[in-house]
Formats: C-alpha cells, structure tokens, sequence
C-alpha cells in the first residue's frame, strides 16, 4: 500500500496525524509532513482510519 | 441478518453503509435518500461551490471513493415517509414498503424556514446542493444580498459573497455573530473580521416581515430599517428530520426531535441505529444528551452505528471529541472538544486582533475546548490537552 496525499486538497486540519501519528506530521510551519508513505502491514489500519477521517479527502490509499 | 436499510443518504449513512461491507456483512444493503443526487460533501456548498471555484461534481463522493463495490441498492429521490417497526418495513413516499433486519437512521437534519418569507422566490437556506446551486445561480446576477443569522453558514455564504465582490448585509437576533456558540471575546473578533471585508450587520434585530411581490424585494427589521434586496439567504439553524418517525415508537427527544441513542447508537427499538446529525446521545457517558452536527461526527457515527448493527449491545460505547472547522476569508477556524459560548475564554498564543490565535475554554480548573485561527499545529496541541483533560496550569505551561 502506498499513501498518496494530495497537497492540493489539504487544509492541515491534522486530524491525519492522530489517526496515524506514525504516518503523518503537523509541524509548526502549519503544512502537513507524510513521515512514511509506505506503511507496514500493522499500520494499515491506521492509515485507513486517516483517510476516512480526512475532512478534504486529500489522503488515498493506492494498492502497489 | 440478510437486508440492511440505511435511511439519509449522506455521510453518516454512506459512511455506515462502507463500514457494513468493511466488517463483512454481505447481504443487501439499500441506501435511500431523499435528494436526487447520490451522497456529496457539503461543507463546500458554503465556500468552493458558492465562490464558483469547484464545479458541482467535485462534491460527489463516488469521485474520489470507490463505490461499485459496495454493491449499494440506490433508491435516491424518494423520500421516506414511515418507519413500521411492528412489521420491520420503512415505507416510502412513493406507497412503497422496503423490509428490513437492521436499520440505520441517518435522516440528518432540515434547515429552518423563515416563515416571513414563504412563499417568495430569490429565498434560500443552504442545506443541500440544489440550495447551493440555486443561490449560486442567483449570485451570477449580483443580487443585494441579505443573509438571516450570523451563524457560520450564514458567515460563510457572507465571505463567499464578498469574495465575489458582492453587497451583504447581515441581520441577527444576538447582540454579536457566534455569540451563543463562541462567547463575546471571539464574537468580536468574527465581527472585526467581517467588518474589514464590508459586510454591512444589523445586530440585536429580527425580520419583521418580508416583502416583495413574488420575488423578495425587501426584508423589514423590528426597528424599521428596510433592506432591499434581491437575495435572501436565510441560515437559523436545524432541526433533526424525524418527522417520518411520529408515531413509529421509536423514541425522540421531545426538545429536539432528534432520535435517543444509547451510547452505542442504539434505539430503544432492536436493531435499529442511528447515526449523525439526527442523534441525541450521552457521549463520553455524561447524563445529559447531546447533539455533535459536525462532519467528523457523522463519519464516526456512521461507522460506529455500523458496528453495533452488526456486533450487537456488547459493543464498544461511542465517545467523540467534537470537531469543526469555518473557512471565511484567509482565516481557517478550527474548534475542538466541548466549546460553549458562557464558558471562559483564554488566549494562550497569538492574539484576536491578528490573524493567528489559540484560544482555550474552561470549566473550573479543566480545559474543555479549543477555538483557533490560522494555527493548525498548536490547534492539535491543545486538542490533545483536551483529550488529557489537562488542567488550565498545564495548558498554559504547554504555550508559554
């Protein structure tokens, strides 16, 4: 699974990062940072859950 | 259980039918709603939709979901009239009877008419795409716009206007806009803001009437004054839509109207749930019901009423911090946890006066909610205050 973002949907509304704190980053510069974008099976779940949970649908989970 | 009824055909219902397939359950499932469109997002109606930056489609889900394999029965356009739980059928408006083994209510909620206005054209709420693109349509012959109640949709209908270089004029009951909901020392900052973009505000005023001979051509306020106008955008609130639901024995709160849920999002009827906008519930096991009519909530309860439909009353309680955001102008506003405009405020970095603030509100020594603008990292810091229950001492600490 790859995770795809797409920057110019996004809002940083971070919700993201506490889906899936592993995967993804809000930094103090107010953009949103994808810390690993191929994540391990055991995080795949959390990675859903950040897409499901992203208010602009900027984040999809394509299968490789 | 072979036949799941999903009853409101947006996010909490599509959210919910998505979670029944991702949990396994393979037997039919049909998503009925009472628009002609199949399920869209609606917190653009107000901003990229209105401003003519998104065309239409870019609202339909199925646009950047997939959802051929849902294998969704998709009864759109027709209403649903009755629920007979006696015989497990919802009725709909068309005389046809749909059974069912579970249903999921997600029926959200209507916005309020203003009664002064029935009847005229050039008059709409914002609630649904044809709303959207009605007033859309209408912006395209630079209407004098008038915009009933300064809540967020009706500040966000204001911020597109004026980006559009459109007149507003805005008239609401309380002495501030967002006053009840964001407390007077954010209120004033919302008001600033509008103010620097030209938005004209009547405030502490009610319509008296409305005039115009078919079309509205002015809005009369209690104190005299008459605005004229060629739009009127009417934003006073919502009021769950359970009216299908009168007389089913299905219980609904008698203040509200929204349906009671456990807090599992079960009914008091079996294997029937609900989800989003239309529930009252006693979240995080509080004793008093509440509403969360926010995006984030209907996703989660969607999913969460999904879940219990399928696993029965063993599964887990549904606890949700509440989120929302409001786009007007160059500001993002994000608000998180419980936030009532009569609890103290603080600002805890930035300022109102700028762009860029973190505000806190409290309940005795805790911190219970967070209201920002254009600081979404610190905005998750506080969120994750508030989910630690952090005591005002350590908020302030975590932003010195």
């Amino acid at each position: 699974m790859k995770i795809v973002v797409d920057f110019d949907l996004c809002q940083s509304h971070g919700l993201c990062t506490e889906a899936a704190p592993e995967l993804f980053e809000l930094r103090d510069d107010g953009f949103l940072y994808v810390l690993n974008d191929t994540p391990a099976p055991e995080l795949v779940r959390k990675a859903e859950k950040a897409a499901l949970e992203c208010p602009v649908g900027a984040i999809t989970l394509k299968d490789e | 259980m072979q036949r799941v009824v999903v009853v409101g055909a947006s996010l909490a219902g599509l959210r919910a039918a998505q979670a029944l397939r991702k949990r396994g359950f393979a037997g039919n499932i049909t998503l009925i709603g009472e628009e002609p469109h199949a399920p869209y997002d609606r917190p653009p109606l107000s901003k990229q939709l209105l401003s003519g930056e998104w065309p239409a489609d870019k609202l339909f889900f199925h646009q950047r979901e997939k959802h051929d394999a849902l294998e969704l029965e998709q009864r759109f356009g027709v209403r649903a009239r009755s629920l007979s739980a006696a015989t497990n059928e919802v009725e709909l408006e068309n005389g046809e009877r749909v059974p069912y083994d579970g249903l999921i209510i997600a029926t959200g909620a209507r916005a309020r008419q203003l009664m002064a206005a029935e009847g005229l054209a050039g008059v709409h709420c914002l609630r649904t795409l044809d709303d959207g693109l009605a007033i859309r349509a209408a912006l395209e012959q630079r209407p004098r716009v008038v915009i009933v109640g300064a809540g967020f949709i009706g500040l966000e209908v204001a911020a597109s206007c004026r980006k559009l270089g459109i007149a507003v004029t805005v008239v609401e009951p309380q002495a501030l806009p967002l006053l009840g909901p964001l407390g007077a020392a954010a209120a004033r900052s919302v008001l600033e803001l509008h103010h620097a973009h030209s938005v004209a505000f009547h405030l502490g005023r009610t319509v008296a009437a409305v005039h115009g001979g078919g079309r509205v051509e002015r809005v009369l306020l209690d104190d005299g004054s008459a605005l004229e106008c060629d739009l009127l955008v009417v934003g006073i609130g919502v009021d769950p839509e359970t009216r299908w639901l009168a007389g089913s024995g299905l219980e609904l709160e008698a203040r509200s109207g929204g349906v009671i849920c456990d807090r599992t999002l079960a009914t008091n009827v079996p294997n029937i749930v609900a989800a989003g906008d239309v529930v009252r519930w006693p979240n995080g096991g509080q004793s008093e019901l509440v509403s969360v009519p926010h995006w984030s909530n209907a996703v989660e309860q969607g999913n969460a009423a999904a879940t219990r439909l399928l696993e029965g009353p063993g599964t887990a309680p549904f606890t949700h911090m509440p989120y929302f955001w409001s786009d007007q102008y160059d500001r993002k506003l994000q608000s998180a946890g419980s936030v009532r405009g009569s609890d103290p405020f603080e600002v805890v970095q930035g300022s109102l006066a700028g762009a860029s603030f973190v505000g806190l509100y409290s309940r005795g020594d805790r911190v219970t909610g967070v209201l920002s603008s254009n600081a979404p990292a610190a905005f998750l810091r506080a969120r994750k205050l508030i989910a630690a229950s952090a005591s005002l001492t350590e908020a302030r600490a975590a932003f010195q």
